[in-house]
């Protein structure tokens, strides 16, 4: 690592145990750096767990704006003897290491190429604090302290960030500001403050927001008019739900009787949740649920029925890592493929695939209309990166002009004017038909089912019958394609290209644009809804060789793009990372360096494989194997194909 | 034969209700059905009892999950919207629909399969939503349209047509619906007009989750000696212990119950439920009792019929009073009512700067 200049460019790392209320010193810490002007990231690798397992925290600083992760850690802040380890080989080459010199571990933690700075932060605290758990609580405000002065960062700003947060409780606001001080003064009187790795005041923040994928998602839910909420609780999904539940019960309660604009049922699983949301949209209401990979497993037969009745749904995925339980609070891009073409028969359903938590808001609004014109499921496709990391966004943005897109639904009039009124008609040529409410007309009803019906509603067993259904929903897939989100194409002119999806853009971004300052230029496309568009038929088209960066192991949206356009099977490939962590820019310029500079002919695929982890101490093997930078493979891994 | 369409002949002198509605009205496709089938008669049951209730029929909404059954809810009220869900599901169904708009009636007709086994989940949580629809069981003990296995509802010793013996006890809705806390729990029979119409009425007009198990014989796979579900057996061995009359609510007490013999409940809209016994120690108002008298008319092979059990006292709060919903239904609140605008937008954002 060149210290040079690291001003506003570091990533910190911060390894705890679960349970030990870290999470606000580390929202303090990020905070303080966004409201000094300067552009942060915040990824939390957690364990699915309540209390006691190792958990980190990472936080990015990037004067340049990039969000992804950078792949390198420049400041370890190492709090758990467990994994001191593991820690201290993925620390960079002169990177420092921040760790409680309560027990000094001059052995364990030594380097040779870091810098070590101990702070007895347990000791500190115990002189100065008394009960277990405040103990505890403040050991991790010890640390923000210890960090504020060796990063510069601005004490009144934090006791500011602390006031908003303890407003109301000021012992509290006083004993956090007091392990600040701690932190703080010892740090400064013990080592050179501040590092070359440190935070100056910038204007690169304004008009942007702090915020997760879940809590955007669900504030789109909100401002979409949706009523009808249904659910079974999976991680992560489950924050979006409570954000919902929270927005409304402020911005949803009559202010005259109390009665509230929503209802939000917990449901005793997937399967009914689904069946809720259905049978809430099919009565007019705007209606969703949030869930899982998992989740959506178990609602794959009533998202087929959805399709066939053509019934509207809304659906967030927030992906994690499969196959089966998989690992619960780690991120991945593993349902691109179980979404798409969910449930039996020939069925194919509309995915929006958010990139950040901008776009989460965006697209809730946009699956509620696209739903309700479309008259089908929409699987808005997140994951835990977008989900439930903080991520810097441009503030949202509402036009009050805005008005639900219903449909075709028709109007009590409409029906009247009606000789007789027949459900799977196509009399506009979009292949959309028009539906009608109960209760408004005895002559507006009709009968929905997922058996085998014919254009006017009724039951069928006839060949044509069914198969003219059957063409008819295919034309509607055609209108979908016409709707649906454009990709986003970046650069025009290389023939080399990179398509990415989802929360794997900023990483891509970033990797082109330190590609590009050495010389490799390369276009990118970047999916954002399934069907996928000309756009995306054209760009595969427009290039010798494409790369398609996701996160996932068996390619998946690889195998949509050859299953759904004219792209040559040969001409794209893989750069793939699925170990729960997200994507970092790294990994991306590795791979791509490694094709475009390789030996003719390499025509390989690349995956990510991280160094098996050793418990400390217990894995010489695992410790030998390791470099620090760990994410970068070796040259014999770059080589492996799918 | 839904192919053919029922000719909707209206003879003058049919009787019309208040809305000046025959019976017709509240009729719907062909049955497809074998002839003879119990849930025939159960669809004919429904149209009587909506027809009396003179219910608009668009206010009505049919829902079903899958199975011989869950076809009849296109046989009756054609003026109505239906569900035909997945298998084992509807209760979900009806739970996101009466969400979305509870000025509305809901009906649910399901089988034994389709709830006691594949839907048991489904049937158990709507009950403990206490969601205000009739839920009727159709209830033969086998399963039709895969030709004859037993279900969930079959008796111990009971035999199936091709002379299998059932060893697993059986799961009784009643008992289970009791036990849940269902607040309307009733048995009758398909066979039994007089007894399942009125029940009909006040389930639909009662306002939480009414539940009739409906013993309604399969004459195809179920209607043979041995079977404890076949009209024979059901005829010898069934026993009302209670008789309900539904009284609408323009409509006077009549004058002819005995004092001290009839017990008179209200419903919500101003309608009532008037209980005859007819055994002197029954009182259907006692959960413990019902259950007790259920259990040990079950023992002898007997089913206890009538309108099992009424939680006079409204001890649950149904659906849309635990959620606080508003009166006016969800799927009719005003767009401005719903979203915050831009305002409200950097007003919620502001915690995030």
């Amino acid at each position: 690592m060149t210290t040079a200049n690291r001003v506003n460019d570091f990533t910190i790392k911060i390894a705890t145990v679960n349970g030990t209320g870290s999470a606000s010193a580390n929202t303090l810490l990020m905070k303080s750096i966004f409201r000094s002007g300067v552009p942060v990231m915040g990824k939390n690798f957690f364990p699915s767990n309540i209390q006691g397992l190792p958990t980190w925290y990472e936080i990015r600083v990037s004067r340049d704006g990039h969000v992804a992760r950078s792949g390198t850690v420049e400041l370890m802040v190492a709090l758990n003897p467990e994994t001191y380890a593991r820690d201290v080989r993925e620390l960079a080459p002169g990177g420092y290491l921040l760790y409680d010199s309560t027990w000094p571990r001059p052995v364990l933690l030594s380097r040779a190429d870091i810098t070590v700075i101990g702070v007895p932060l347990a000791k500190l605290c115990n002189e100065n604090f008394t009960g277990v758990r405040t103990r505890i609580l403040m050991k991790n405000i010890c640390y923000a302290g210890a960090l504020a002065a060796l990063l510069n960062l601005d004490v009144e700003r934090i006791r500011d960030l602390l006031g908003e947060t303890y407003g109301r409780k000021p012992q509290l606001l006083e004993s956090n500001m007091k392990a600040i001080t701690l932190g703080f003064e010892y740090t400064r009187a013990h080592f050179p403050c501040p590092l070359p790795l440190s935070v100056e005041r910038m204007d690169r923040t304004a008009g942007h927001i702090m915020i997760d994928g879940n809590t955007a998602a669900a504030l789109g839910c909100v401002f979409a008019g949706a009523t009808v909420a249904a659910w079974y609780p999976i991680t992560p999904s489950t924050s979006l739900m409570d954000a919902f539940k929270r927005f409304c019960e402020r911005l949803r309660i009559d202010p005259d009787t109390g009665a509230k604009r929503f209802a939000f049922i917990q449901a005793e699983d997937e399967l009914a949740a689904i069946g809720m949301v259905l049978g809430a949209a099919w009565n007019g209401a705007r209606a969703f649920t949030a869930t899982s990979g998992p989740g959506i497993s178990l609602m794959n037969e009533f998202l087929g029925l959805a399709y066939y009745a053509e019934v509207p749904a809304v659906v967030f995925d927030i992906q994690r890592v499969g196959p089966s339980t998989g690992m619960p609070t780690r991120t991945q891009q593993g349902d691109l493929l179980s979404c798409a073409y969910a449930s039996h028969g020939d069925t194919r359903h509309i995915c929006l695939y958010p990139a950040d938590p901008g776009e989460c808001f965006e697209m809730a609004v946009e699956a509620f209309d696209l739903a309700e014109r479309l008259q089908t499921p929409v699987l808005v496709v997140s994951d835990l990166d977008i989900g439930m990391n903080d991520w810097m966004v441009r503030e949202f943005q509402w036009d009050d002009a805005y008005r639900p897109d219903r449909g075709k639904v028709m109007t009590l009039e409409q029906i009247e004017s009606l000789e007789k009124f027949h459900r799977y008609l196509d009399p506009d040529g979009d292949g959309i038909p028009w539906r009608t409410l109960p209760g408004v007309h005895p002559k507006a009803a009709y009968f929905t089912r997922g058996s085998g019906h014919n254009q006017f509603g009724a039951y069928t067993e006839d060949a044509a019958e069914y198969q003219q259904v059957l063409d008819r929903l295919l034309r509607k897939w055609q209108t979908a394609r016409q709707r649906v989100p454009r990709a986003l194409i970046d650069g025009e002119g290389s023939e080399i290209g990179i398509v990415s999806i989802g929360s794997g853009d900023s990483a891509v971004r970033e990797a082109l644009a330190l590609l590009r300052a050495q010389g490799v230029a390369i276009d990118y496309l970047r999916v954002r809804a399934f069907p996928f568009g000309e756009e995306v038929e054209r760009f595969l088209a427009g290039h010798r060789q494409v790369f398609v960066a996701e996160q996932n192991r068996d390619a998946q949206l690889r195998s949509l793009l050859t299953l759904e356009t004219a792209v040559e099977k040969a001409k794209l490939r893989s750069l793939l990372h699925y170990s729960g962590l997200p994507v970092s820019s790294r990994f991306i310029v590795d791979g791509v360096l490694a094709e475009v500079r390789g030996p003719a002919g390499a025509n390989h695929d690349r995956r990510d494989r991280p160094a098996p982890e050793g418990r400390a101490g217990s894995d010489a093997a695992a410790e030998a194997a390791a470099m620090p930078g760990r994410e970068a493979p070796s040259p014999a891994q770059a080589t492996t194909t799918v | 034969m839904t192919f053919i369409a029922k000719p909707k002949v209206t003879h003058p002198s049919l009787p019309h209700n208040a809305l000046g509605l025959t019976r017709r009205a509240y009729e719907g496709v062909l049955s497809t059905l074998c002839a003879g089938c119990g849930h025939d008669s159960i669809t004919a049951a429904i149209v009587e009892a909506c027809w009396r209730l003179s219910l608009e029929p668009q206010n009505l909404v049919k829902l079903s999950g899958i199975g011989c059954s869950s076809k009849t809810t296109a046989y009756f009220v054609s003026g109505a919207h239906g569900f035909n869900a997945v298998h084992g599901r509807m209760a979900s169904i009806a739970t996101g629909a009466n969400a979305a708009n509870r000025r509305l009636s809901y009906i649910g007709v399901s089988g034994d399969g389709d709830t006691l086994s594949i839907g048991l989940g489904q049937f158990c949580h709507a009950i403990r939503r206490n969601l205000d629809m009739l839920y009727i069981i159709e209830n033969n003990g086998v399963y039709g349209l895969t030709k004859g296995q037993f279900s969930a509802s079959a008796d111990i010793g009971s035999r199936a047509k091709k002379g299998e013996t059932n060893r697993q006890p059986p799961i009784d809705p009643v008992l289970l619906a009791l036990d849940l806390g269902a607040p309307f729990v009733a048995r009758s029979f398909s066979g039994d007009k007089r007894q399942l119409v009125p029940l009909i009425e006040a389930g639909l007009k009662h306002g939480g989750f009414a539940l009739i198990d409906v013993l309604s014989p399969c004459v195809t796979f179920n209607d043979h000696e041995g079977s404890t579900k076949s009209y024979a057996y059901t005829r010898e061995h069934y026993e009302p212990a209670v008789l309900a009359d539904f009284v609408p609510r323009e409509q006077p007490i009549s004058v002819d119950y005995p004092p001290g013999e009839a017990r008179e409940i209200a419903l919500h809209d101003g309608s009532r439920i008037v209980l005859r016994k007819i055994g002197a120690d029954y009182d259907p108002t006692d959960r413990a009792a019902a259950d007790a008298a259920v259990q040990a008319r079950g023992g002898s092979g007997e089913y206890l019929t009538g309108l099992i059990y009424l939680d006079a006292a409204g001890r649950h709060p149904e659906f849309h009073q635990v959620n606080a919903t508003p009166e006016a239904p969800l799927n009719s609140l005003p767009f401005e009512q719903l979203s915050p605008g831009s305002a409200g937008l950097r007003t919620v954002l502001a915690r995030y700067r």
